[in-house]
């Protein structure tokens, strides 16, 4: 998918909150500036499960580079972060420490839920007891991606797409 | 016991590493006894992972319960497919075509390779720099560009499956290998260049960590941890699967028993890998990849168990089959757990910061230890 500006337009995301009116016209432009101030500076938290986290230091490394979309700040402490990545499968004992860092993180906070596990439980969503079957039992989550370990570049497309929503007032 | 966390009778300060931790490689949690800097004792807990993969094997088909496996260990998944699909190989007793054990065999190595860049890389932002690991990854996609070529996933590739692999190599892979090979070579000395002679690296890792070779023993270490300790444990060489019996390498031992050993270790084995798979790559046999197997495998009744020899040490699988269409138990002895059974032994009396330096050198992977 195509995530350029001319192609997403202005178009809703799926679920967006749309402000309701009555803002004036400074109010409303200010927003934006914030808005995108805020898209381009995000801060990604460095929270890594499993085998996700490895195609999330690709993403990070060498090749694919993550800075180059303004991400390159990975932050240790979720005080410090906007947008908690979660690299990897959640379960019944992590999910505490999960809401607990989310909750340590200061607003606007964003969440992407990386790979199947973080979405749905994927390959452990059958025969299990211990597996939390999605993070967004636990957190609310703006983008899900796709794959059993998702490409750097879908990685990339999902930061893209927060970047968009959040551009877009979405979020 | 759980102890709590503050400060105990003795004065002792009592924190948390993790499970939240960048040099925890994971979720490992670890509860640190201190006094000032100094530690007293190290008190791994687990479970912040575990995904109950041996219960969900025991639903799984012989065919199917590869896939999960790959995401025990992912790092080594080629290994560890491979450990599952020689046991079952084993159980069913049949012999797998020439061609499949070379291919296996050199896709071990290539994930051996990448498993010890990565780690290299890691280790090295473990102790403070951060080079190292942009240099590590680069060389990484490489191999992951040959994995995805022929297996089709760059990281879990349920590639090895019982009676061979799942598909032939790709047209490529020869001209590929060769390539990559000849590019690491001059890229190792690099690494040598940059991280090994540096004199910061070297005083943060030697004499730090020592584990004599009889606590390596007890505390059941193996693979490259053992190995850094002067005890010669390579199931490549003391119970050889597959071709490596015909090949010729050597098993890397380093009797120093510090973090400088088994980071030397690591490094000397990757030149082994390589010099592996140059033996191997010009001499993959014609032939079938895969032997001729029902479609649906039912081991006989009995106790099956395979080892291999992963980048972090011995892998063991062991099934006991009731003579049904899936495992009544399936155990998996990983070599993480009992790696990291030996840090508490092996940080004690050292700085916290030291901490973080000995277990880089373990090389821990937490989903490999959970399951």
């Amino acid at each position: 998918m195509d995530v350029s500006p001319q192609n997403t337009g202005n178009k809703p995301f799926p679920g967006e909150v749309h402000p309701t009116a009555g803002g004036g016209i400074l109010v409303t432009r200010l927003d934006e500036v914030i808005n995108w101030a805020r898209s381009n500076s995000l801060w990604p938290l460095v929270f890594g499960t499993s085998c996700c986290a490895i195609e999330m230091m690709s993403t990070a490394a060498a090749k694919y580079d993550w800075s180059r979309f303004g991400f390159e700040v990975a932050r240790a402490t979720p005080r410090q972060a906007d947008v908690i990545i979660i690299a990897g499968t959640i379960v019944n004992k992590m999910a505490p420490v999960l809401k607990r860092l989310y909750d340590q993180m200061a607003d606007p906070k964003y969440v992407i839920a990386m790979g199947a596990c973080a979405t749905s439980g994927g390959p452990f969503f059958y025969n299990t007891y211990s597996v939390v079957k999605g993070a967004d039992h636990v957190i609310p989550v703006d983008v899900y991606v796709a794959g059993c370990p998702p490409r750097p570049e879908a990685l990339l497309h999902a930061l893209i797409s927060l970047q968009e929503k959040i551009r877009s007032g979405g979020s | 016991m759980i102890e709590e966390l503050g400060t105990t009778e003795q004065g002792d300060l009592v924190i948390n590493l993790g499970p939240q931790h960048p040099s925890t490689h994971g979720v490992l949690h670890l509860v640190i006894t201190l006094s000032g800097e100094t530690i007293r004792k190290v008190e791994p807990h687990l479970g912040y992972i575990h995904r109950s993969i041996e219960k969900m094997c025991e639903s799984l088909s012989y065919r199917q319960f590869i896939y999960v496996t790959s995401r025990m260990d992912y790092l080594s998944s080629h290994i560890n497919n491979h450990g599952c699909a020689l046991c079952v190989e084993k159980g069913l007793q049949i012999e797998i075509p020439e061609r499949a054990k070379v291919i296996r065999v050199l896709m071990d190595e290539l994930t051996r390779l990448a498993s010890h860049q990565l780690w290299w890389g890691a280790m090295a932002m473990d102790v403070g720099a951060l080079t190292p690991f942009f240099h590590a990854f680069r060389e990484r996609e490489s191999i992951n560009d040959i994995m995805e070529e022929t297996c089709g996933a760059r990281l879990t590739m349920n590639y090895m499956v019982p009676g061979g692999v799942m598909a032939d190599i790709h047209p490529n892979f020869q001209k590929k290998v060769k390539e990559f090979v000849r590019y690491f070579n001059t890229k190792i000395d690099e690494y040598d260049e940059l991280v090994t002679d540096n004199i910061i690296f070297k005083s943060r890792m030697k004499g730090i960590g020592y584990l004599s070779p009889e606590s390596a023993v007890s505390y059941g270490c193996t693979g490259p941890t053992a190995r850094g300790s002067g005890v010669s444990c390579d199931i490549r060489k003391l119970y050889p699967y597959e071709v490596y019996g015909r090949v010729s390498f050597e098993e890397v031992i380093d009797g120093g028993g510090d973090c400088f050993a088994r980071y030397n270790v690591r490094m000397q084995e990757m030149r082994q890998s390589v010099s592996i798979i140059e033996q191997l790559i010009d001499n993959i046999p014609e032939g079938e990849f895969q032997a001729k197997t029902k479609a649906v495998l039912k081991l006989p009744k009995g106790e099956f168990y395979s080892r291999v020899e992963t980048a972090r040490g011995e892998f063991g699988v062991y099934i006991i089959s009731e003579g049904g269409t899936t495992p009544y138990r399936i155990k998996f002895r990983s070599p993480g757990f009992s790696n990291l059974s030996a840090l508490d032994h092996m940080a004690r009396g050292h700085k916290i910061g030291d901490l973080v330096a000995i277990m880089g050198t373990l090389d821990l992977v937490i989903p490999d230890i959970d399951r």
